[in-house]
């Protein structure tokens, strides 16, 4: 077994445990966005796209790569964004219009 | 990799630490945003940077690539409703999965091509992500088919279904096998493709209500599939974040199924009538109340018991999601409030269509926050309550969750709405929850049913207080 592989092996283990622990405690009002929020970070897929682009060489490679890309790319922004739209709606909490607070 | 290889590994672990953090902020009401922000800067900053690395952005064909597929996310993120959030998440996961697919399969063609030599440390990771990949791709599609309304949303249990799955899942196996022994890409193309089957398969017999946990177990898939393209591609960054992913996509998979009391295999293996002492056992359990009768209401009485309530608590369920009423139902409570009512929302943790997705619909209607009330926050009110208005919810309002052990639903942690005084029910029609089983509730001789379209009735409802 290569160095390399070993301690990506390491990488891999210790970073399910953050993953574990990192959402340890978790109100259910968040669960959605924070869904969206991780569907958006393993956007970082396109990075691996846009490598894997990069080195092709045949047509059918490029092919797969640029869908790759393509797919990455929508993953990315639109997890990001849809993400954001999903927070900015907690976020108005603070101002609520009219005649809001009279329960309060 | 140049003279910057001892530089990226470091700038790798400082974007992975921010992606840490980010998740971290993620979870938690005042910082989710911020978290938000801080992994979306920390993914900009990965792609620039390898980008520069690799001295690959300036070419069209990766701008274009880039500018096509970030503009339809980005498109569909700002045009798409809000009641629609969880099939569009359904559809970029399954856009995620592919693109991890797709990469393990362009490195395997340009190292076949370059006549590069294949080690297993290679190989197993990418027949792995791979085949996650294709599942979650296909999977993730039928998903957003079924919340979307493309595919019947019913569940099926169709054991020529089932049997299906498991002949896909053993070709898989089987392909997986053969091409670790000896790599041909022709092998490869079969496993792809039938993992991309498999994951219709699979995901085609789960009914439409379960389909949050689904998207959410394939959301870590697609983490996996990611984190084993990293390994494919000797990235740490990327084994990093899809693993992140993939494990904090399972613990949240499981939250969710813990807050609708269903275990994951549950989910996949056996709709809610399919488990054992299911159907049979349901009618049992159903049939007591089911000799009492349900009383219909008009929409003048049940205007009338609203206006002159002294406190309502509305409960909104997945019917006013599909309908679309959110801002209707907040009208209604508003009118209610300068009537001098008091009103209260009762937020089931599974209200909706995901966890969590009723506090964004109603925010974004610009319901009052501190109207919102979690379960155990509101439960010890409903016995003080004048009136209960239940929209749409079903299961969630089930009192054979608390008292019937024979219910598939026993143990579910339920909104307490019949120990209020009255209880008004606003309902499509009779039919059944996404349990497929009576409600006891509605048979309660202090339950009135009042039957329509979510929106048209509360439209309507609204209009008859503003008379009362």
């Amino acid at each position: 077994m290569s160095a390399h592989l070993l301690f990506s092996l390491y990488v891999f283990v210790l970073a399910i445990f953050i993953g574990f622990e990192v959402i340890s405690k978790v109100p259910a009002t968040l669960h959605t966005p924070l869904m969206s929020g991780t569907n958006a970070i393993h956007g970082i897929v396109l990075v691996a796209a846009m490598l894997v682009l990069g080195a092709a060489h045949t047509q059918y490679q490029t092919i797969l790569g640029f869908s790759a890309v393509v797919l990455g790319a929508a993953n990315v922004v639109g997890g990001f964004a849809v993400t954001d739209r999903m927070l900015q709606m907690f976020k108005k909490k603070p101002s609520v219009p009219k005649d809001g607070n009279r329960n309060g | 990799m140049g003279n910057h290889s001892s530089l990226l590994p470091l700038i790798y672990l400082l974007l992975a630490v921010l992606f840490i953090v980010g998740i971290k902020q993620l979870s938690s009401p005042k910082t989710a945003r911020n978290g938000n922000l801080l992994a979306a800067f920390s993914m900009l900053a990965a792609i620039l940077i390898t980008s520069a690395q690799e001295k690959i952005l300036t070419a069209p064909i990766m701008l274009i690539g880039i500018l096509i597929g970030g503009g339809v996310g980005l498109l569909l993120a700002y045009r798409v409703k809000m009641t629609d959030m969880p099939q569009l998440v359904a559809l970029f996961n399954g856009m995620g999965g592919g693109a991890a697919a797709l990469v393990e399969g362009t490195e395997l063609f340009e190292k076949l091509g370059a006549h590069a030599p294949l080690l297993l440390a290679r190989t197993i990771p990418m027949t792995v992500g791979t085949a996650i990949g294709c599942i979650t791709f296909s999977g993730s599609m039928v998903a957003f088919g079924k919340l979307q309304g493309l595919i019947g949303p019913k569940a099926s249990k169709s054991f020529i279904l089932k049997a299906l799955t498991l002949a896909f899942a053993a070709i898989i196996l089987i392909s997986a096998t053969f091409f670790l022994i000896r790599i041909n890409p022709l092998v490869y193309e079969v496993l792809a493709v039938t993992a991309f089957i498999f994951g219709i398969v699979m995901v085609i017999p789960i009914g439409g209500a379960d389909m949050p946990v689904v998207i959410s177990l394939l959301n870590s898939f697609t983490g996996l599939s990611v984190a084993f393209a990293g390994f494919v591609l000797r990235n740490n960054l990327l084994i990093i974040s899809g693993t992140l992913v993939g494990a904090s996509g399972t613990l949240l998979t499981q939250l969710m199924c813990r807050a609708m009391n269903r275990s994951l295999s549950n989910v996949l293996f056996g709709a809610f009538g399919a488990s054992p002492g299911g159907k049979g056992e349901l009618a049992v359990s159903g049939s007591p109340s089911s000799n009492g009768s349900i009383k219909q209401i008009s929409l003048d009485d049940a205007a009338v018991l609203l206006a002159y309530a002294k406190n309502v608590i509305i409960v909104p369920g997945y019917g006013l999601a599909v309908a679309q009423a959110q801002h209707q139902i907040r009208d209604l409570a508003d009118l209610l409030g300068k009537k001098g009512v008091e009103v209260k929302y009762a937020i089931h943790p599974v209200a909706g269509r995901m966890p969590g997705h009723m506090n964004v619909l109603l925010a974004e209607a610009n319901v009052p926050y501190p109207q919102l009330h979690e379960m155990d926050e509101i439960n010890p009110e409903f016995p003080r309550t004048d009136l209960v208005l239940v929209v749409g919810a079903n299961d969630v309002v089930n009192p054979a969750a608390r008292a019937t052990k024979t219910s598939p639903i026993y143990g579910m942690p339920i909104l307490n709405v019949d120990q209020a005084e009255k209880v008004v029910v606003l309902k499509r029609g009779m039919s059944p929850g996404f349990a497929g089983i009576e409600n006891e509730l509605f048979y309660n001789p202090k339950t009135y049913m009042l039957f329509g379209d979510a929106r048209e009735t509360l439209q309507k409802l609204t209009a008859a207080v503003k008379e009362a």
